[in-house]
């Protein structure tokens, strides 16, 4: 799935993103009287560099904290990268101005996590799925009724429905809704951010296979942004896994779950709870994931990581591949 | 087995009785905790089992009520107990740990200040002794430098620490008895393993009898010894991690089930449930599972007992599945 043909669709080279608190007032007083207070900064996403090729569905893993969601957003044009470059097709996104910028942000949309959140409660479902795709020309006003009724039948939803307010529905059909809204302007690439963890077990099921069947009928791309493990090993082709601000690894699906190469996702694959583990002992990676605020020099999963050396300490470990399309930044791997 | 059990439910019935009428939360649940077992509680939203969980602890609000059972705890009908006598056993005897650490713990006071609270609310101790309890249970759940750490205000602590200190003190009294309700579902798997770890010892260590109330039924295969998988306020099956896990005999156990990921072909659609789980207010007539199960037919417009099996296991249905393996 990796060796792609012709540019992917979406690809992010050594993207970070900064954020900055700005100091207040009393802090910069302070300073003017030589307090040396600083500016806080985290570094959500540190130089990362990844390529999703047109068809394919990119599953990025990593716990709460460590940059997932920042990097989704980042694809789908909701913040801007402080340093690197998010090409699209092949063409930098911040090169391009006017009907061509408007045009690849539409090619991105995104599905978020909360279904309760993510739609606006005094908006009509009509409304919420048809406002965007007549705002930007793509049907006209008189024909919007019968598009969306055609959305709303796609993603499983009754389309008498559309007069309703989004309380009305319950956290599956509400998720449903916001995925109609995200198909409505026709786009080629959907980021989705841990799009059914906010569901009940059941429905997390109709969800998962909904996301299947667009994938296959509409061609979608996915980068499917999750915490649950067994949920991107079923519909994902390629997995990146993240560590605060960095991808640690990268690597075909069935790749990575049978031959995780990184010190943390090995610790990740053997702390979550699997149906024919019974009365395990259960067994934990020590501390937790450091602050972004002030994280540890060299490579950052040192101060947890059970085969940490003292080149660890020191030096942060570079992506490398190891495998056919495997990339893992482990000093473990490099014997000299 | 000739030691008392740690809880024994019997018929518990707790409903709201609401302007829109009256929502049967729980409805008929009977259940044993063992000293030094794990039950867990398995059920999507809405299903009862944190009602089930609040009313042992008696923590049902208006227009909620417990209408009809008994909680036999250490001799006494926790139903019926007065609330005087109640607030005794609360925290002390039976403790919970909520979802929300944050929700639980006082945000403007130190961790110090609350675990002494709670100390000193069930025993008559000093302070400074009171101050080495709290210690040794932070350092019981693995919260690095209790000393220090008792200083601090919830905020300073992370969602796993957070979580811990609540179970902590949930600790401090050694209760027979510890309700969870979903403590891990808000932390990151690693923090998870963590704390499942440490659930497990103390309840094997200190024989206490443990409630965990979940959804997740991964969780639940490494955790529990028995499993009470709850539907519209019913147990609608009920036996060991194993049976239920390996040869689910209800429908609706054998639908959670199957839309596990990990019970699927990878990339293929998930086997799913169809439709959505009833509102309590106005449930389908007989069986609640009628309309979402494929072998509901004119039989299911009764209302199916709780009967036991021959393998020690109770199943709410007409038509169980022979128990066969797999999904």
């Amino acid at each position: 799935m990796s060796a792609a043909v012709g540019p992917p669709l979406v690809e992010l080279r050594q993207v970070s993103k900064r954020f900055v608190t700005p100091l207040d007032l009393a802090a910069r007083l302070a300073n003017l009287l030589g307090a040396g207070v600083r500016e806080e900064v985290v570094c959500a996403v540190d130089r990362v560099s990844l390529a999703i090729a047109p068809g394919e569905v990119v599953g990025l893993v990593g716990e709460s904290g460590c940059g997932k969601s920042t990097l989704g957003r980042i694809v789908a044009h909701l913040l801007r990268p402080t340093a690197g470059a998010a090409l699209q097709r092949g063409r930098d996104v911040t090169s391009l101005t006017g009907t061509e910028a408007q045009a690849a942000a539409l090619a991105v949309q995104m599905i978020f996590q909360d279904p309760f959140a993510s739609l606006n409660p005094r908006m009509r479902v009509r409304d919420i799925v048809g406002e965007a795709p007549v705002a930007h020309g793509l049907v006209s006003p008189q024909e919007v009724d019968a598009y969306v009724d055609e959305l709303l039948n796609r993603v499983g939803m009754d389309p008498s429905y559309r007069r309703r307010y989004p309380h009305q529905f319950s956290g599956g059909q509400r998720q449903r809704i916001g995925i109609a809204r995200a198909l409505a302007v026709k786009p080629e690439f959907l980021v989705c951010d841990e799009p059914i963890s906010a569901l009940d077990v059941s429905i997390q099921a109709q969800v998962l296979n909904l996301f299947m069947r667009l994938r296959q009928d509409l061609g979608l791309t996915y980068l499917f942004i999750s915490h649950d493990l067994g949920v991107v090993r079923h519909i994902a082709d390629r997995v990146a896994v993240m560590y605060l601000g960095r991808i640690v690894e990268e690597a075909p699906t069935e790749e990575v779950f049978a031959r995780p190469n990184h010190p943390y996702t090995q610790a990740l694959l053997t702390a979550v709870p699997s149906l024919d583990q019974r009365r395990r002992r259960f067994t934990a990676i020590e501390g937790e994931i450091p602050s972004p605020l002030s994280p540890p020099e060299g490579c950052t999963f040192h101060p947890r990581c059970p085969h940490a050396m003292p080149r660890c300490r020191t030096e942060p470990p570079t992506l490398k591949p190891i495998g056919p399309g495997h990339q893992s930044a482990c000093h473990l791997n490099n014997d000299d | 087995m000739s030691e008392t059990p740690a809880l024994v439910v019997e018929d518990l019935r707790t409903w709201f009785f609401t302007r829109l009428g009256v929502a049967k939360a729980v409805d008929g649940v009977s259940f044993t905790v063992r000293r030094g077992q794990v039950l867990a509680l398995v059920g999507e939203s809405g299903c009862g089992k944190t009602v089930t969980g609040f009313s042992i602890m008696r923590l049902v609000d208006p227009p909620g009520r417990i209408v009809d059972g008994r909680i036999l705890f250490q001799g006494d009908d926790l139903v019926r107990v007065p609330a005087g006598r109640m607030r005794q056993f609360r925290g002390a005897r039976i403790a919970m740990i909520f979802q929300d650490p944050m929700m639980t713990l006082n945000p403007v006071l130190n961790v110090e200040t609350q675990m002494v609270e709670a100390v000193l609310a069930h025993a008559t101790v000093s302070r400074s002794e009171a101050r080495r309890r709290a210690c040794e249970a932070l350092g019981l759940v693995g919260i690095p430098r209790p000393e220090e750490r008792l200083q601090a205000y919830p905020h300073q602590f992370s969602g796993g620490m957070r979580q811990r200190v609540a179970i902590a003190i949930a600790l401090l009294h050694r209760p027979e008895l510890i309700i969870a309700d979903e403590p891990t579902t808000a932390l990151d798997v690693t923090i998870q393993s963590q704390i499942l770890f440490e659930a497990q010892r103390l309840c094997r260590e200190m024989g206490t009898g443990l409630i965990w109330i979940t959804h997740d039924l991964s969780v639940v295969a490494g955790l529990a010894d028995e499993i009470c998988v709850m539907y519209a306020g019913r147990i609608v099956e009920r036996g060991g991690v194993d049976e239920v896990l390996d040869r689910p005999r209800h429908p609706y156990t054998r639908g959670l089930l199957g839309s596990v990921p990990s019970r699927n072909v990878r990339g293929q659609p998930l086997t799913q449930i169809p439709g959505m789980t009833p509102s309590l207010l106005s449930l389908p007539e007989g069986c609640a599972f009628r309309q979402r199960c494929p072998r509901a037919d004119e039989v299911c417009l009764e209302s199916p007992e709780l009967t036991m099996g021959v393998d020690g296991r109770a199943i709410r249905c007409f038509h169980p599945h022979a128990g066969e393996a797999g999904t």
